[in-house]
């Protein structure tokens, strides 16, 4: 696969009150061509400010970001202006033209580069179709939900037929209903136009949903990255952990670990091989061991099931391993014990 | 009636009366004058206010910024009356006459315009930066955010700033009846001040408030208008 996005020992620090602080250190990202890339990461990070480095709206102090086989930190502020175009954004906020309509925004890039009227205006409501918009065309953004303006921003950003499009926590200021329907419109754009897609989001089910690989990024660096199921079965770092399994650790809504510290607690892991229901119910009928579920949070990625599960084993002895030595078997699930 | 009105009104104000008509003129021929050549140079001004400073779209020299500061700060602060005398011998030099309602323009356009870039300057700045940022990354150039983006999108906020603009240049051009300027101005100074005759510099006073509730509300109907955020119920969809 050809890199769309690369990005090689790139370093932001900001100065603020004569100290210098750190954004991004030591930055070395690929991105490929056609792939929705997701960057994820708690608030203060980095992650927006590494992709705002992507289209130099933040210029990096050290390093090299190459953009379609355009080295863009190395442009005139002209020439770097003319290759932005072919990379949209799209916003939290949206950033709509509030006094133009809705066509008028989508028909705003198209503006820049001198369209002509008529063929402008046919091809705003083109793009308003696709994201189906085209009976607001008149409207102001004032009319719109948050949904119906991040569709409207997402027209805009593809209105130039850009190779890039960056989403900056683009679902944020959404609804879980709305941002499902935000990503499936962004997915779809991915594969009917063969845009690239980097989205920014502190938020798993983001990536979950949409995104190929992911990069974690914490305090200023990337701490982990890969294809989104690696990751999430087996996440490496502690912040991926925690973004992904953020009831794991401390504060478990179920049961406290330390009030049932006389028995065992397991974690068992699914990474895609079963489901989980069965393998409780089984280890019930099969081996008559009665297990407590002490929590779970389990995914379906591309069809699969994905994520943990804590056991509280039996207190008698015999029993518990007889469970372990079951669980241990099944194919696709992970068992590790939880210390006291 | 006329009886009515003699046995009402005063001798003075019957007097003044005929003259009214070609005072008001007066009073608004040197107010929009001087508010449109105080736009014309206080709206580039107030946009290099923004776009010039430190991080903004088109970095100046900071002490171009300091000197551009100073002046408009310098101007502000001077009372209106006291610049009004000061400018005069230049009025003298320009127009070639340092009495009347012609003379009285150039103070009022270097009084106002300072004030003009502050309005612009202000309306400027409430242009919600992520926007400015989106149209950063569609490519504009900083031209192009001035004209496309900053100023549409600030339009609102632009009009009701000229409505005080308007309103202030307005009562100033009243001062200006101390040096001769024409205008409701004259006809309050002239007949309240010098003659007290308080009856007379009322009526002025009077027309002076009416315009000005006039050119406010003519004003607030605009902005409000131009406001696309606004969610006008009568528009459909």
């Amino acid at each position: 696969m050809e890199d769309i996005i690369r990005i090689e020992g790139m370093t932001k620090t900001f100065r603020l009150d004569d100290k210098d602080i750190t954004a991004l250190s030591e930055i070395d990202l690929n991105i490929q061509k056609g792939e929705i890339f997701g960057i994820i990461g708690l608030s203060g990070a980095g992650k927006s400010t590494l992709v705002r480095c992507i289209n130099l709206l933040e210029k990096p102090t050290e390093g090299t970001v190459t953009v379609a086989g355009q080295e863009l930190t190395s442009l005139s502020e002209k020439d770097l202006r003319k290759a932005r175009k072919s990379i949209g954004m799209i916003f939290q906020n949206f950033n709509l033209l509030m006094q133009r309509t809705v066509l008028d925004n989508v028909c705003f890039p198209l503006e820049l580069e001198n369209m002509p009227k008529k063929q402008m205006r046919e091809r705003g409501m083109e793009l308003l179709k696709v994201v189906g918009l085209e009976d607001k065309a008149m409207a102001y953004p004032a009319q719109l939900s948050g949904g119906q303006k991040q569709r409207v921003a997402i027209a805009r950003a593809v209105a130039n037929n850009p190779q890039v499009l960056l989403c900056d926590e683009a679902t944020s200021a959404l609804d879980p209903n709305t941002t499902r329907s935000i990503l499936a419109l962004i997915k779809e754009i991915n594969q009917s136009m063969g845009v690239t897609v980097v989205v920014i989001t502190h938020e798993m089910k983001v990536i979950e949903q949409i995104c190929h690989r992911v990069a974690v990024i914490d305090k200023s660096k990337i701490v982990e990255l890969g294809n989104v199921a690696d990751v999430f079965t087996s996440p490496k770092s502690e912040i991926a952990r925690q973004l992904i399994m953020p009831k794991s650790d401390g504060d478990m809504p179920f049961a406290s670990i330390a009030q049932l510290k006389d028995s065992r607690v397991i974690r068992v892991v699914f990474d895609g091989g079963t489901a989980y229901e069965p393998l409780i119910a089984s280890l019930a009928i099969d081996r008559g061991v009665k297990v407590n579920i002490l929590g779970a949070d389990t995914k379906n990625i591309d069809g699969k099931a994905y994520g943990y599960m804590l056991l509280g084993l039996p207190k008698d002895q015999v029993q518990a391993d007889r469970a372990m030595v079951y669980i241990k078997s099944q194919d696709g699930i992970h068992v590790e014990e939880v210390p006291e | 009636m006329i009886e009515f009105l003699q046995n009402f009104l005063s001798e003075d104000i019957i007097k003044v009366l005929p003259t009214m008509p070609k005072e008001i003129y007066e009073t608004l021929y040197s107010a929009i004058i001087s508010t449109v050549f105080a736009y014309i140079i206080g709206l580039p001004l107030g946009i290099l206010l923004v776009v010039g400073e430190k991080g903004g779209l088109m970095e100046l020299p900071s002490g171009l910024m300091k000197i551009i500061d100073l002046i408009v700060n310098f101007l502000r602060s001077i009372p209106f009356l006291i610049l009004m005398i000061m400018v005069l011998p230049l009025s003298g030099v320009i127009f070639g006459t340092r009495i009347g309602t012609i003379a009285s323009l150039l103070p009022l356009i270097i009084a106002a315009f300072p004030f003009v870039a502050r309005m612009v300057e202000s309306s400027l700045r409430e242009v919600d930066k992520g926007v400015i940022e989106a149209s950063q990354s569609m490519g504009c150039s900083p031209w192009q955010i001035v004209t496309k983006v900053m100023l549409p999108e600030s339009k609102p906020s632009l009009f009701s700033g000229a409505t005080i603009s308007l309103t202030t240049i307005l009562s100033y051009s009243a001062m200006a009846g101390i040096i001769g300027g024409g205008g409701l101005g004259k006809v309050a100074i002239n007949y309240g001040l010098y003659r007290y005759r308080f009856d007379v510099m009322l009526l002025a006073v009077i027309i002076l408030v009416i315009l000005v509730q006039i050119f406010q509300s003519i004003g607030l109907k605009l902005t409000v208008k131009s406001d696309k955020r606004i969610l006008h119920r009568k528009k459909g969809k």
